[in-house]
């Protein structure tokens, strides 16, 4: 199981790895942490003529908390994203979901943008984002940009991303309302670190009287990208989110999602699964809010 | 025979806790793997896979393959057939030949159609990619039962069916039986195809020298009387291959049989002149490695009356064994000895039919069939205290073989060695703190869980008699096999052991020098064990069966036995006295009645070695011996009505285990794990412990994770290790072992077998377990793998499931 | 195509090679440098059996190119010992308990024990199982595996050989 053969450059700046993706005229592609893509072109599936590594710029590491929002830079890995006290305390939803990522040796290369780029169905830290109205920031050979997650996530392992363009950063605005802000994440997988098969993420927020004022949900798996339930949620808003509340905030739910079946589990059970993490998640984040009060 | 009771001897080394032989090399990273092996001017093999389950092969263009830089030979089945003979079958099947490459048809989604030499591995896959293989594809069959209707594709049309052995055994009065009892069940059990998946691959390392006419092999293997299947599948003289059991394997637990990588590596190594290695890459090994495991369908049928004695059975077990047959179709044979399990059914009825079809072939898997045979089994006695709604303890304890009883002879003429079935179920009970489980698991039902508890009572047939050969294919009559063990003293006094394989982690020079330090009262530490290669080595028939215990450790022992009987007939004749006046300690000689009086091990070597003058008269210098050992019990062949007696020794497991499975998901969560277990002496009770942990790891994974999954198109769903799920640490709970030991009377120091240990009662209990869970909602499973979707879905389709979801749809 | 120029240390020695882009990490070791200890089981990064340390990280050596290597420090199961024909503390204890059968596994697993010990030198069952969790080990079921660690973590706590059990280097 040996990678085609390719070429290789370690770009030294994000404007260099724009101009080796541009001379590559699509045939070519970032690594970062590769550990999704190293598989990839170890079986052959992908077959990039030119690699440009993004590892070594220094302009792509770190965690930064400003302006209301946190922005992890690309190449930041997802331990040390894991191991973030900003993180922790200020998008605290990123860190539940990181916990679901691969596993310690997995997140010592796996990246956070690398991640966002490749736009797996279910990946974790899409799902945090997107839920967080995360935004995408991002550089070409022209110009930078900023893209919200919702429209830089296009389908699976789709983005918006053009073939010359690197994704430099993600910025999470912080929920910072009076009250408590409460979040979760849920997810089954078969085995604790394989990829989900479904998984549901949850940011609410509570005023001091108990009512939610505002939620995310989102829900992987379930399509070909991770999913806003936005009826859902509305459902939600200005409830103390009981019981029949929740019922019937799934049900929307259920109605608007359409899985898909494969080798390991049919859309009926990817359904209802869903429905019953989101539940999960709900409740989770509620508790975590109320305390929070 | 010894009475089975008798008392655990009081040993010196064997039994006792000591650091394997084995480990040093390993956790410094020092193994000598396969793939450690490098040897000048290697080339390097890379596999064309058929992408078709079935399909003719209209031609193969080799030209772009061949002019790539670096690439040495481009190989066809049609040029490997032409040049070697087809690879052996175990059955009587002579139309159905198989070669390491197909010829003509491709009859499996992954079945290697040729094969490129390299100066690299990743030139050799670029090579691969090249070759132009033209198809007609051919509509598959992939159903077994499907298989057998007369209008099915034919796999192997020379053959003319697809049925590839079948034969219905009735081993006293079923019929009578089943019309007198007072309850009848039958249902039907489904083991879908897994298999052990070691973590190394297979791989092989061949090289011609002309000069010699020797072909030299180094492979990950573990399979009986390979140099002599792989000499004559090339045309040569057996002591023309010389095998290297030096190898560390690994990890193989049964499938590491890569005779058609070998047969096609030293073919290319002899033609090319140059040092071939085919190492699997893990999608080759997935697909084309042919090391799949037991397919099979069981239609059970169980008379009880109202105690809930089992009174007879009728199994008919269909098993898909995929394209090819090798030796995996005995795996239905294999349990004909153990086919009432540790039970006393009076008569039985087997039907056993191995059917062939477009799916990746079977090989030998740990238990060698007894583990899906378990489970039907096990499902049916739970299915028997569940129609007459009796404890499933109760149940068991009533049906097992009591101790009094053994030696216990079974309707199929296998007779169980000894036994202590109902103080090894309590033992087990006990460390569960069963009581306290059944509250555990009432508290989490009240608490609105799914919980369960699982029992399961099994057996482990040991010893390895082959008497399954003749049984399924009369021409072949290979009644039972020998292994041997080979002792050597040098000039300094340290032994040296031989052996004639290779190990796939069985510990098996921590076997020899501790039996052999028992034996001769030496430190097992300073004995050194070394495997051979197969033109040295004296004859084996390698790691399987769970057989080395008693027939490398017996065949140790009496060579160790023939060295002391020496030793001390050259100390008595020093101390001229005859031999029955002198006692042997700690390998001196000494005189019965005043044992100061003694000759040292140092110098009775110096007499053997040097001073023959010093020799009893006639006896051979040199301090040597060798023994070869066949199967105890074992050299019968079957009775017309199929009756023989299959392995000599029978180990017994019980197994409990607390699961909990989330409504929602169906994920299964194994809380508790006790198993206890009498394998009779362990000769290293670490080896054995960690034996059965891995076996009920690797039950774990059979029963809840593990699938070769096929899509309808018969293409492979799970060749990779992203779908084909081994169960991690976090999966597999802390397991818990209670020991026993009731010594077989027929080894040398009471062992029994127990490399299969766990994995055979393993999936059993955990259905046992899932099923108990289910059984308030009044479902059951009868399927493994048990994945978390099925019982998703099983769940979410009951009425009075309390999920926190509205189903509306 | 492109062949690249890489300097690496491993286990303490500084190795120069001429390597193609597509050479992993792990065909480097074994196959450049001959250090055959790592092992590799899957080469797409799910079976642990070739995890290295790089730059004092647990990775999969399967999943980085050597080229994306270039000045890393490496420690491989070769390094773990304190010196030759010695065993690290953490050696010594999986002999101890057996926590190997075919050994295949153990040179990662020995590699994802020791930097769990570095990180946590008192770790509970279930952080071994977390940090042991992308190791898969066919033979044992885990256990062994487990008491050997904690019998590690003890024995390591007792001797102040320090959390990292390291080779003086």
């Amino acid at each position: 199981m040996k990678a085609a053969d390719f070429d290789y450059s370690c770009a030294a700046s994000i404007p260099e790895v724009c101009r080796l993706l541009a001379s590559a005229n699509g045939e070519g592609r970032i690594i970062a942490g590769g550990q999704t893509l190293v598989p990839l072109l170890a079986m052959r599936l992908a077959r990039p003529a030119l690699l440009v590594d993004i590892n070594r710029i220094p302009d792509l590491r770190g965690i930064e908390f400003n302006d209301g929002a946190v922005t992890i830079k690309a190449c930041t890995t997802q331990a040390d994203a894991l191991a973030s006290d900003v993180i922790g305390k200020h998008v605290p939803l990123l860190a539940k979901a990181l916990r679901h990522v691969g596993h310690g040796q997995t997140r010592n290369r796996g990246t956070i943008g690398g991640s966002l780029a490749n736009a797996d169905p279910v990946a974790e830290i899409c799902m945090a984002a997107l839920a967080l109205d995360g935004e995408i920031l991002s550089q070409g050979p022209k110009a930078k940009r900023a893209i919200p997650c919702s429209e830089f996530l296009r389908g699976a392992m789709t983005t918006a991303l053009a073939f010359d363009e690197c994704l430099t950063a993600v910025r999470l605005p912080i929920w910072g309302h009076p009250g408590g802000v409460g979040s979760s994440f849920q997810e089954m997988s078969i085995r604790r670190s394989d990829f989900a098969l479904v998984a549901a993420a949850v940011q609410a927020w509570f005023d001091g009287k108990g009512i939610c004022r505002h939620i995310a949900v989102v829900v992987g798996g379930c399509g070909p990208t991770p999913m806003r339930a936005s009826t859902a949620a509305k459902r939600l808003i200005g409830t103390r989110i009981e019981e029949t509340d929740l019922a019937e905030a799934t049900r929307l739910l259920q109605e608007t999602i359409a899985p898909q079946s494969d080798s390991h589990a049919s859309a009926d059970y990817r359904r209802r699964v869903a429905g019953g993490l989101v539940m999960r998640a709900v409740l989770e984040a509620r508790q975590e809010a109320m305390e929070a009060i | 025979m010894r009475p089975p009771t008798e008392p655990v001897r009081n040993f010196r080394y064997i039994s006792k806790k000591r650091r394997t032989k084995e480990d040093r090399r390993f956790i410094a990273g020092a193994g000598h793997f396969v793939a450690d092996i490098s040897l000048p001017g290697m080339l390097h093999v890379a596999l064309v896979a058929s992408p078709h389950p079935f399909a003719q092969i209209i031609s193969i263009d080799t030209q772009a393959a061949l002019a790539l830089d670096g690439v040495k030979a481009v190989l066809t089945g049609e040029e490997l057939a032409r040049a070697t003979d087809p690879l052996m079958s175990g059955l009587d099947i002579p139309k159905v030949r198989r070669y390491p490459l197909a010829v003509g048809l491709a009859r499996y989604a992954g079945e290697w159609v040729a094969a490129v030499a390299a100066e690299s591995r990743a030139v050799a896959e670029d090579a691969a990619e090249l070759v132009e293989v033209t198809y007609e594809p051919l509509t598959p069959v992939l159903d077994p039962e499907l298989a057998m209707a007369a209008d099915a594709p034919i796999v192997h049309p020379d053959h003319g069916t697809n049925v590839l052995f079948q034969r219905k055994f009735v081993w006293g009065a079923v019929e009578s039986d089943f019309a007198a009892a007072d309850h009848t069940l039958s249902f039907r059990a489904r083991w879908n195809r897994s298999a052990t998946v070691p973590i190394e691959t297979f791989g092989v390392v061949a090289a011609w020298n002309p000069a010699t006419r020797l072909m030299d092999i180094w492979a990950s293997i573990q399979m009986p009387k390979f140099p002599d299947l792989l000499a004559r599948a090339l045309r040569l003289p057996g002591n023309a291959v010389r095998v290297h059991f030096d190898v560390d394997v690994g990890g193989s637990y049964g499938v590491k049989r890569g005779l058609k990588h070998s047969v096609l590596a030293g073919y290319l190594a002899r033609k090319l002149g140059r040092p071939v290695r085919l190492i699997e890459d893990r999608l080759d090994n997935m697909r084309g490695g042919d090391a799949h495991g037991p397919d099979r369908i069981f239609d059970m049928g169980v008379v009880f009356d109202r105690s809930g004695v089992i009174r007879s059975l009728r199994i008919r077990a269909v098993d898909n064994v995929g394209a090819h047959a090798g030796r995996a179709p005995f795996q239905l044979g294999k349990p004909v000895g153990a086919i009432v399990g540790p039970y006393r059914i009076g008569s039985v009825e087997y039907e056993a039919i191995s059917v062939t079809t477009n799916m990746t072939p079977q090989e030998a898997v740990r238990g060698f069939g007894q583990a899906p045979t378990n489970f039907a089994l096990e499902t049916a006695v739970d299915r028997v205290a569940h129609a007459l709604n009796m404890d499933r303890i109760e149940v068991r304890r009533r049906n097992l073989i009591r101790h009094e009883e053994f030696p216990y002879t079974i309707p199929s003429g296998s007779t169980y060695d000894s036994g202590d079935n109902h103080v090894v179920l309590d033992k087990a009970l006990e460390a569960a703190g069963y009581e306290n489980l059944l509250r555990r698991r009432d508290a989490a039902r009240a608490g609105g869980k799914l919980a369960g508890i699982g029992i399961v009572c099994c057996l482990e047939p040991s010893g390895g008699n082959a008497s399954f050969e003749p049984l399924f294919n009369p021409k072949n009559e290979t009644t039972t096999w020998m292994e041997a063990c080979g002792i050597r003293i040098d000039l300094n006094g340290a032994i040296i052991a031989t052996m004639g394989t290779s190990s796939s982690g069985q510990g098996h020079e921590t076997l020899v020098a501790t039996i052999i330090g028992e034996v001769l009262e030496r430190d097992p530490d300073t004995i050194r064990v070394i495997h051979s290669d197969s033109l040295t080595a004296l004859p084996s028939n390698s790691p399987v069966g769970s057989r080395m215990a008693i027939m490398l450790g017996g065949a140790a022992a009496k060579a160790a036995d023939k060295l002391k009987q020496a030793i001390m007939a050259i100390g008595a004749h020093r101390l001229s006295v005859a031999v029955d006046a002198v006692i042997y300690r700690d390998g001196d000689v000494g005189l019965a009645q005043d044992p100061a009086r003694r000759i040292a091990w140092d110098t009775i070597v110096e007499i053997a070695h040097r001073k023959f003058h010093q020799l009893p008269p006639g006896m051979e210098p040199g301090l040597q011996s060798m023994h070869v050992l066949d199967v105890p019990t074992g050299g019968a062949l079957p009775t017309a009505d199929g009756r023989v007696q299959m392995y000599p020794c029978y180990a017994f497991e019980a197994h409990i285990v607390y699961t909990e499975i989330d409504a929602i998901t169906g994920q299964v969560a194994l809380r508790k794990y006790v198993v206890g277990h009498d394998c009779g002496t362990m000769i290293n009770p670490d080896i054995v412990h960690g034996m059965t942990y891995g076996g009920i790891a690797h039950g774990i994974g059979a029963a809840l994770y593990e699938r070769f999954s096929y899509d309808e198109n018969g293409q492979l769903l799970s060749g990779s290790f992203m779908d084909y799920l081994i169960p991690s640490a976090h999966e597999v709970p802390d397991i818990e072992i209670v020991d026993h030991c009731t010594p077989s009377p027929l080894t040398a120091f009471g062992q029994k077998g127990s490399g299969e240990a766990g994995y055979l009662g393993a999936p059993a209990a955990v259905a046992s377990a899932i099923n108990d869970a289910l059984s308030p909602r009044g479902l059951n499973v009868a399927t493994l793998p048990i994945s978390a979707s099925m019982l998703g879905e099983l769940l979410a389709n009951t009425a009075n499931v309390p999920l926190p979801i509205r189903n509306d749809e | 195509m492109s062949a690249h120029q890489i300097t690496v240390t491993v286990n303490g020695r500084t190795h120069t090679a001429q390597v193609p882009a597509r050479l992993t990490l792990v065909d480097l070791l074994r196959d450049v440098l001959l250090l055959t200890g790592t092992h590799a089981g899957c080469e797409h990064g799910v079976c642990g059996a070739c995890s290295v340390l790089l730059n004092g990280k647990p990775v999969r050596s399967c999943l980085i190119f050597a080229v994306q290597a270039d000045g890393m420090d490496i420690v491989t199961v070769e390094g773990l010992a304190p010196e030759q024909e010695t065993l690290s503390i953490l050696q010594d204890c999986f002999w101890e308990t057996h926590a190997l059968q075919c050994g295949f596994c153990t040179p990662g697993m020995l590699i994802a024990a020791r930097a769990l010990l570095a990180e946590n030198p008192s770790p509970s069952e279930e952080q071994i199982r977390e940090g042991i969790g992308g190791n898969l080990c066919r033979c044992t079921g885990y256990k062994p595996i487990v008491d050997a660690i904690l019998l590690a973590a003890e024995r390591m706590r007792g001797s102040n050989a320090g959390a990292n059990d390291a080779p003086p280097d």
